[in-house]
């Protein structure tokens, strides 16, 4: 019964101190933030960390969590800004640290059949400002539509519209490149 | 097309192909969290942990759009930089900053009360942040200490936390081992001991631009907000980046269209003051707006007073060029070399000049010289050349000492600080900066800056610090921009006639039932601003033109866009429908500290001419770019019939380009 229940519906019962509305949500929500988590940083392990610390934060943010707006554009909002935070925090830390760039790095111990789409997707996540990453992560990845990651990311629909054509001319760029090699 | 999308249908599929989430860093992280619920049960609520006054909540939509506009309007990088989540540490450090600087903290006053932080909590969190981002040798804000700001999730961490964030890693470490120990380590050294963090955090924006700017004005109700206060903005690189996009292939970001700065690109024609007025004269003009039947536009042009050269003070230059190894390219360091050449021509013999260069450390390439010695001053730009990185605070206070030393009575002292926007060594402490530069203001030395190149240009400090050094910020890609910017409007750059011009307009509730001001959105002021000499404004210079355009619309009107309140008092309008509002202006003259006030009627019997239906046409130019909601299906080939039908004489070609650029936006918005 209970994975049945809207989100929103678990959300405002955990927010008011439902242990097993908060279990079901969370139960229910881990893959989809770790799947987006994966796709801003680029790495498993980062990804895994952030999406436990999410986790661990949602009870706190729950308290201030309204059904305003659906539940998952709030949750994605919630993922990309941590995104956000993390990558912050890398950058002090180490000036080649992004996870893209850790991936460069991983990328030769990776299993030998995946390599050569791991290759290409980091190739192209690198060519892109992290910016236009966190468009694509939301508009390619989570199928959301320009509207919905405008929303996530604060900014109009025109401007994810204008990402989405820049993504487009990296691509093209890079396709170009690979059709003199 | 198609092959775009096949690649975007690729990226999409690399994408999805995602690895699963593993089933033990899932229990791990579900466990994680019914601990952190266990915590926070209601009997825990109102410590740091609950409700907290973050940009994440839903009803953030509001909460966080008001953020944003605080942030576009402070134009400060590092803001825009550290993005939405960063506003923890951010938002907190702004708040407290004096309004007199600010001009927007009302808008997020209300919100911080909403979080009940246990202060103990909070202010560890803060230290935690601090330790992480600043770098070595930055001095903390004071202020920062006692903000209100929430912890970040990360930053949350418990002592203890570093070991279980490396054992996590190394938990997950068999598939790829290496990168899950540089990663532990990465993780647990920097960040939570708080060792000196080798960059600072500006760095990662490496290859991106920052654009200053905040949503498009929205329309007022005259009964509601009578009253529309901003200050005048006479930068005009909006324009230029715009332009650069354009010529490049490809549609400007929207975010970088500010419409005010198109239209103030342009020299009009306006009646110049008499000799016995003040230092500029309004004119106004009404005219049907070319987007919509219903409304009129509202053209308030200031004209300053056209210098007379023969007369000017001599002029002291200190040009503050950046030599980091991002300016070694064609259109930057060469450009810049022969931009200052251009200009140098343009002085006269009294006029003193001296070089100051910065990268990695900050020198004087050459000491203050008199204009006639040419040769010296070619030789030592000649021998500029571009390598290190960018220390951009050092070179600006040894230039403010050199500018200082130049200093003599009746004499005007200015830095040109020419750069690609590249701060990103040396600024710890923005604000700081930015206070740094107006304290400098008010000792007479102004400060302009001189953009160049794209790639990283930075938009918005450019801005933040010309505004608060009273210069402007102008954007140069070519080297027909340079002589427009330097030595056609030489004079008017050089020479400041009027500081902090504030523009106040009561709109007539008989005569305007709503209104919109096109642009200004990074210049708006309170309406008690207005009469506070204290508060920070544009600087209009000898023979500079500024305008300001509003669409307004009649009361009874059918593209009224807000319906009457059934429940409100209908208010007596008072005054006659003659007159659709009163315009007052505010101004100090140069090194004053009380300001002067110019009132006058605005009346609806003002016919627009060519001039103002140019304006307008750039108007609907700049709102195309930046996706206006206000412009019904006028479109690129109405915006072009406009201004070619309005071009007048053009003795520059300024318009005609113009026109050139929007027929080159309307293929590529067609693509």
């Amino acid at each position: 019964m209970l994975m049945e229940t809207p989100d929103e519906t678990l959300a405002l019962g955990a927010a008011g101190g439902d242990r097993a509305a908060f279990a079901a949500l969370v139960t229910r929500h881990y893959d989809r933030v770790f799947g987006l988590c994966w796709r801003l940083t680029g790495s498993r392990a980062e990804a895994e960390d952030l999406a436990q610390d999410i986790c661990a934060s949602l009870p706190g943010r729950l308290q201030g969590w309204r059904p305003e707006a659906r539940f998952t554009t709030w949750l994605y909002r919630v993922v990309v800004n941590a995104a956000h935070d993390a990558r912050r925090r890398a950058a002090t830390r180490t000036r080649a640290a992004a996870g893209w760039g850790d991936w460069e790095l991983a990328r030769h111990d990776a299993m030998a059949e995946e390599r050569a789409a791991q290759d290409w997707l980091a190739q192209a996540m690198q060519r892109l400002s992290p910016e236009l990453r966190d468009t694509v992560a939301l508009v390619l990845g989570e199928d959301l539509t320009q509207a919905e990651a405008g929303a996530i990311l604060g900014l109009s629909e025109g401007t994810i519209a204008w990402r989405m054509s820049e993504v487009k001319k990296r691509l093209r760029a890079m396709a170009a490149e690979e059709a003199k090699a | 097309m198609t092959r775009d999308d096949d690649d975007l249908a690729a990226l999409k599929a690399a994408l999805k192909a995602g690895p699963a989430a593993d089933p033990a860093a899932r229990a791990a992280a579900l466990t994680r969290a019914m601990e952190a619920f266990e915590n926070s049960a209601p009997a825990t609520q109102g410590t740091a942990s609950a409700a907290r006054s973050n940009p994440d909540r839903p009803e953030g939509a509001g909460f966080w759009d008001g953020v944003r506009s605080m942030f576009d309007a402070l134009k400060l990088r590092p803001v825009l930089a550290a993005t939405t989540s960063a506003a923890a540490l951010a938002v907190g450090v702004f708040i407290l900053l004096p309004q007199a600087q600010v001009g927007l903290p009302t808008a997020i006053a209300p919100q911080t009360d909403s979080a009940p932080v246990n202060p103990a909590a909070a202010d560890e969190t803060v230290e935690a942040e601090v330790v992480a981002t600043e770098p070595p040798g930055a001095t903390v804000a004071p202020t920062s200490r006692k903000l209100v700001a929430e912890p970040s999730p990360m930053a949350q961490a418990t002592p203890g936390e570093e070991a279980a964030a490396g054992s996590r890693a190394a938990l997950a470490a068999p598939a790829d081992a290496p990168m899950a120990e540089s990663f532990a380590a990465d993780m647990a050294a920097p960040v939570i001991v708080g060792t000196p963090a080798p960059e600072p955090m500006l760095r990662q924006q490496e290859n991106t631009e920052t654009f200053a700017n905040a949503p498009a004005n929205p329309v007022k109700i005259t009964a509601e907000a009578p009253v529309s206060t901003f200050s005048i903005d006479l930068d005009t690189a909006s324009y230029a980046i715009v332009r650069s996009a354009l010529t490049g292939g490809f549609l400007p970001d929207p975010e970088a269209v500010r419409v005010e700065e198109m239209v103030n690109y342009f020299p009009f024609t306006l009646p110049p003051p008499a000799a016995d007025e003040g230092p500029f004269r309004p004119t106004i003009s009404v005219m049907p707006t070319p987007w919509n039947p219903g409304t009129r536009l509202v053209q308030i042009a200031l004209q300053g007073r056209l210098p007379v050269i023969n007369d000017r003070p001599p002029l002291n230059l200190v040009f503050l060029i950046d030599t980091s190894g991002s300016m070694d390219e064609p259109n930057k360091l060469p450009l810049l070399k022969q931009s200052l050449g251009l200009m140098l021509s343009e002085l006269r013999p009294e006029d003193q000049v001296a070089i100051v260069a910065y990268a990695g450390s900050a020198g004087e390439v050459l000491p203050p010289t008199a204009a006639a010695d040419r040769a010296a001053i070619m030789g030592a730009l000649d021998r500029l050349a571009a390598g290190g990185s960018t220390a951009g605070a050092e070179g600006l206070e040894l230039a403010y000492q050199t500018a200082a030393r130049m200093a003599g009575d009746g004499e005007v002292s200015r830095i040109l600080l020419a750069t690609d926007g590249d701060f990103n060594v040396g600024i710890y402490d923005p604000e700081g900066l930015e206070g740094y530069i107006a304290r400098k203001r008010d000792s007479g030395i102004y400060l302009s800056i001189l953009g160049f190149g794209r790639g990283n240009l930075d938009d918005a400090v450019m801005q933040s610090l010309a505004q608060s050094g009273n210069g402007t910020a102008s954007y140069i890609d070519t080297l027909q921009e340079a002589r427009k910017v330097l030595v056609d409007q030489l004079t008017g750059a050089l020479f400041p006639i009027a500081d902090d011009v504030k523009i106040q307009v009561e709109w007539n509730p008989a005569a305007v039932a709503e209104y919109r001001l096109i642009g200004y959105e990074t210049r708006a002021l309170n309406r008690e601003d207005f009469n506070n000499d204290a508060v920070d404004a544009g600087e209009i210079g000898a023979g500079h033109a500024v305008t300001a355009i509003y669409e307004v619309t009649a009361p009874g009107s059918d593209a009224l866009q807000n319906d009457p309140l059934r429940y409100g008092q209908a208010g007596a309008a008072q005054g006659a429908t003659g007159e659709l509002g009163f315009l007052r202006l505010r101004w100090k003259a140069p090194g004053e500290e009380v300001s002067t006030l110019l009132e006058t009627p605005i009346s609806a019997d003002a016919p627009a001419n060519e001039e103002a239906q140019f304006a307008a046409a750039i108007a609907g130019f700049g709102q195309l770019l930046r996706g206006s909601v206000y412009l019904n299906d006028w479109g690129w080939d109405q915006a072009i019939a406009l201004a070619e039908a309005n071009r007048g004489q053009d003795a520059f070609g300024y318009r005609i380009e113009a026109v050139n650029l929007m027929r080159l936006a309307k293929a590529l918005s067609a693509q």
